[in-house]
């Protein structure tokens, strides 16, 4: 009998708790649901503005005007590359040193663990070639990166041209404080990879790089162009990057600026920007984009190669021109002055971005939605996980109290230990196995796609991927318990309390880090975890709970993100695209350290297969 | 004969007559102009211009700095006199598109930074404390003239400082501050160690108004860009430099400046009509209940040039001595013998009757939340020892 806990208030307040449980846990759920549904409406969406100072206080008069010079480079890299089939490399350092930098490059190669076949490539190879055009009255201590990725399927031609232009204009200027790197890479995100790492000097991936001959200072920020026509007709911008990282929001306010300036037609996810906030299109369309960047950040994947660069903490964006059947054009001079406006504001800069937020979403390309308003959706969500952990707690500490009372002995201490030993033990063994099968997922595809090959007639790409289905569904059929407890009851609901925390612990993590991940992981997982029983229509859950898995939520929001852009998919074109996304995430996860796959394998799936035997308890 | 004699005579007479009232009215002719020459009191100028922020975005400051040296170096003060302290360097700043320039116009009509700037104080030196140390004179043995104020009690001195500031306060570098009643103390001492005669304070911050605010000293005049509340806001945008080039009150009072010649007659009054509300869109300010002449008698180049007084007469001057001063000086003599009073130059002027300080009433709040909170729990660890079956009807 304690001051602060009367045990006859405490069951009295146990059995509220368990009555109200239900409709609370629907409650907090439709509350996140309502909550992440309202960040496009304007309390909790707000307005950019820039908040870095020595970039806002601060104009520019862009001069840009090598418009023809630009039309003209690309034309020879576009005749010199569809000559020798890959980069031309000679031409490049040629015309970079005809236009006044310094010039090295960098070759590198990497053996991918299995064919990529969206890329065709397996035993890759190539050369990094960079221009590096130094302050002319400043040390060499900071750096400003312009790059173009050039890969076999987009060939940014016209890009690579207007970098060698806007090189030439820049060399002609004495008030650069920073150098600046002139960047084209081959085998477009795995040549920005293997030159990220040579310049920091580490090895992350295991790419065979070599290491770099010249060097400009700390990078503080990198645009990546993408352009492959003469004339465009929008911008489009991708901020998203590795692992759902996002580049300051000062630089994305940046480019805001000089679209306005300039008068360019700038998009976010390929859709135009909502003029009218206030009423309901506005919103709507803002939830659009929303929805199309959660999904594009949930999946980790670096969309160009602006994401490989933020795992460095170097802000990037990347922008890529658009030709569409528009009536008004823009040619790459107008493109050209808005990436001039931006190097010269960026050459402001007296320290790393860090003024304005580094974690927020983009209902549009001038409106944004910071952490702080938009982190109790997930809240609610993982709130419902809490409170049945807490409804089995006291479920089990009462089914404990029954079995005490015909015991009559008052001992002061809880009475579990004796029980509580035959159920831990019987946690253990769930536990083990499914912990055992994510690793196997994780690890055999990859190891036994040779073995797979030989003893059936598939490419070692199809091999890998099926045999993640094969485990994945394997897993669905493993025996369940091997224990027969006294109280089976006590049984399931001990390890349902165990996978409930480890759910909520594991969506809590990642949802700080990759919120969209963390999210829309939740929003599936969520009530079917919470419902999971072995008691009642056993079937409705055994499906619900397959619809809700992780792999059928990556299948279900490949459909939703094509449906967003408006192409929608039939099933079958689904099926081969949601083959392919498993294997460019395995694949991504070896050559860039992309962390859906492991995550997906190793954390959610031996999660969800805890709640699978949790409804097979028998 | 004799009539023309008479006539002649009277000639000669009315002649010395009307020469003499000539004489006597050049003669106080001459002594009005002697009473000129010792209007102001004061022998030698200094200046002390101070440019407190760095970064490439206040160009402007260091412009505003660069102006008033220009019109105080063009309107006599030599390098020796003035003290400058510029915090950052914005010619030889990389992003510079015109090296060594400082640009006042845009359009790059007006190049204050010139071929003979001479910088005192630069960079990381110009700091709070190697500016109070400047003021009070207290300098290491090792610092070199030129970055030395040798004023005395003959001189006057304008201080001129711009930057970024608030309400009391006015930033240094980024990182420190002066607030005003530090520098009211500063010249508190200044004033005690006898080296100024006058002092003109010009300010151009946002809120400047509240630096002056705390002045005790005798012999100041203040002025300020704007006043508590509102901000300095800055001009000439010049997209080819991609700064802002001045402020909008210095660059009007360079304007003023610029039409001023060591031989002007103008006086402090128009210095306060530069730049009303319509132009600068803050309200400046300014105080003169320190000063003990009238603004209107004092000139502008009283502390913007360094006005040698020479005035050439073939006339002789009787200067009269003040028979007031002699007798106390007399008594002073006799009294030295009995004490030995310590002089007191600091009460000479009764600045406490003059300057009305009252001590701002603070503003009652309401108990901290800790406070409560402390409370609370007291009262709750009591009741449920004692009392908590009574607490159980309240809620």
């Amino acid at each position: 009998m304690g001051l602060l806990s009367d045990p006859v208030r405490r069951r009295a307040l146990a059995r509220l708790v368990l009555r109200l449980n239900a409709p609370l846990c629907v409650l907090s759920y439709v509350a996140g649901i309502a909550w992440f549904l309202a960040l496009v409406f304007p309390p909790l969406t707000q307005r950019t503005y820039m908040s870095e100072n020595a970039m806002g206080s601060t104009m520019v008069e862009e001069q840009f005007a090598g418009g023809d010079r630009a039309r003209a480079f690309a034309r020879d890299f576009a005749a010199h590359r569809k000559k020798s089939g890959a980069l031309p490399v000679a031409w490049l350092e040629r015309t970079m040193r005809s236009v006044g930098l310094e010039v090295y490059t960098q070759s590198f190669s990497r053996k991918l663990p299995f064919p990529d076949e969206t890329h065709e490539r397996y035993m890759v190879s190539g050369t990094n070639v960079y221009g590096i055009l130094r302050a002319p009255r400043a040390a060499s201590t900071e750096s400003l990166v312009l790059t173009v990725p050039c890969g076999s399927d987009s060939t940014n031609s016209q890009a690579v041209g207007l970098l060698l232009a806007l090189a030439a204009h820049f060399r002609g200027q004495i008030y650069w404080a920073k150098d600046i790197v002139f960047l084209v890479t081959e085998h477009d995100l795995l040549g920005t990879e293997a030159w990220l790492e040579a310049y920091h000097d580490v090895n992350v991936t295991g790419m065979q790089s070599s290491p770099l001959q010249g060097r400009a200072g700390a990078i503080q920020a990198a645009v990546a162009l993408e352009l492959s026509s003469d004339v465009v007709t929008s911008l489009d911008v991708a901020v998203e990057g590795l692992n759902g990282q996002l580049p300051n929001l000062d630089l994305l306010n940046l480019f805001q600026t000089f679209c306005q300036k300039g008068g360019l037609l700038c998009t976010l996810q390929g859709k135009l920007q909502p003029e009218d906030w206030t009423s309901l299109d506005g919103p709507l369309q803002g939830l659009q984009t929303l929805l199309l960047m959660v999904l594009r950040q949930a999946s980790g994947r670096p969309h160009g190669s602006h994401g490989l660069f933020l795992r460095y903490r170097v802000e990037a964006l990347t922008l890529r021109g658009i030709n569409s059947f528009r009536q008004y054009k823009y040619d790459l001079v107008a493109v050209g002055k808005a990436l001039e406006g931006m190097f010269r504001k960026l050459n402001h800069l007296l320290e790393r971005l860090h003024q304005s937020f580094f974690l927020y979403l983009l209902p549009g390309l001038s409106r944004f939605v910071s952490i702080g308003l938009y982190m109790p959706a997930v809240g609610f969500l993982l709130l419902v996980l809490g409170l049945k952990a807490l409804e089995l707690w006291m479920q089990l500490h009462e089914a404990g109290m029954g079995l005490e009372e015909p015991g009559g002995a008052p001992g002061p201490s809880v009475p579990l230990p004796p029980s509580q030993g035959v159920g831990l033990a019987s946690l253990v063994a769930p536990l083990l196995i499914s912990q055992a099968m994510g690793l196997a997922l994780y690890v055999l595809p990859v190891l036994g796609q040779h073995v797979a090959t030989q003893h059936f007639p598939v490419a070692e790409a199809e091999a890998v991927v099926l045999t993640l289905l094969a485990i994945y569904a394997a897993g669905l059929a493993l025996p369940h318990n091997t224990h027969r407890t006294q109280a089976p009851d006590r049984g399931w609901m001990a390890l349902k309390l165990v996978a409930l925390i480890y759910l909520a612990l594991q969506l809590g993590c990642i949802a700080l880090t990759n919120f969209s991940l963390g999210f829309l992981l939740a929003t599936t997982m969520v009530p079917t975890a919470a419902l999971a029983k072995p008691h009642g229509p056993r079937t409705l859950y055994a499906a619900l709970l397959v619809l809700t898995s992780p792999a059928a939520t990556l299948l279900g929001s490949l459909f939703l993100w094509r449906e967003l852009q408006e192409a929608p998919l039939s099933l079958a074109e689904g099926w081969q695209l949601f083959l392919a996304a498993l294997a460019q995430g395995v694949l991504e996860h070896h050559t860039y350290g992309a962390l859906l796959f492991p995550l997906l394998s190793l954390g959610l799936y031996p999660c969800w297969l805890l709640f699978w035997n949790v409804l097979f308890w028998k | 004969m004799a009539v023309t004699d008479s006539l002649s005579r009277a000639a000669t007479v009315l002649a010395t007559v009307l020469l003499l009232s000539f004489g006597s009215v050049a003669a106080s002719h001459i002594e009005d102009q002697a009473e000129q020459f010792f209007r102001s009191g004061h022998t030698n100028n200094w200046a002390v211009l101070v440019c407190t922020s760095r970064f490439w975005f206040n160009y402007r400051h260091v412009a505003n700095t660069l102006s008033v040296y220009r019109s105080v170096k063009r309107l006599g003060i030599p390098d020796s006199h003035i003290v400058l302290m510029l915090a950052d360097d914005m010619a030889c700043n990389p992003r510079n598109p015109k090296p060594a320039t400082v640009f006042s116009h845009k359009n790059m009509e007006l190049n204050v930074y010139g071929d003979d700037v001479e910088v005192d104080y630069r960079s990381y030196e110009v700091t709070v404390e190697n500016f109070l140390r400047v003021l009070t004179g207290r300098i290491p043995p090792s610092t070199p003239r030129s970055k030395r104020l040798l004023s005395d009690d003959r001189s006057n001195i304008l201080i001129y400082m711009t930057g970024h500031g608030g309400n009391g306060f006015l930033k240094f570098q980024d990182s420190e501050e002066i607030t005003n009643i530090e520098l009211a103390d500063a010249f508190e001492q200044m004033w005690q160690k006898r080296r100024y005669n006058e002092l003109l304070f010009i300010i151009d911050t946002c809120q400047g108004a509240s630096m002056y605010e705390r002045f005790y000293s005798p012999n100041i005049m203040a002025l300020a860009s704007s006043q508590v509340g509102e901000d300095s806001l800055s001009h000439q945008p010049d997209p080819a430099i991609g700064v802002h080039l001045m402020d909008r009150y210095t660059f009007y009072v360079l304007e003023f400046l610029e039409e001023i010649n060591p031989a002007s007659q103008t006086n402090m009054n128009d210095l306060f009509q530069v730049c009303p509300k319509s132009l600068c869109v803050s309200t400046p300010g300014h105080r003169t209940d320190l000063f003990q002449r009238d603004p209107k008698n004092v000139l502008i180049t009283d502390f913007f040039g360094s006005v040698r007084k020479v005035e050439i007469t073939t006339e002789t001057i009787k200067l009269q001595q003040d028979s007031e001063i002699m007798e106390s000086s007399y008594k002073e003599d006799q009294m030295d013998e009995k004490l030995m009073e310590p002089l007191k130059y600091a009460e000479q002027l009764p600045v406490a009757q003059i300057i009305h300080q009252k001590p701002k009433l603070k503003d009652w709040h309401p108990p901290g939340g800790f406070i409560l909170g402390l409370w609370a729990l007291i009262i709750m660890v009591f009741f449920k020892t004692y009392g908590i079956k009574h607490m159980k009807f309240i809620f």
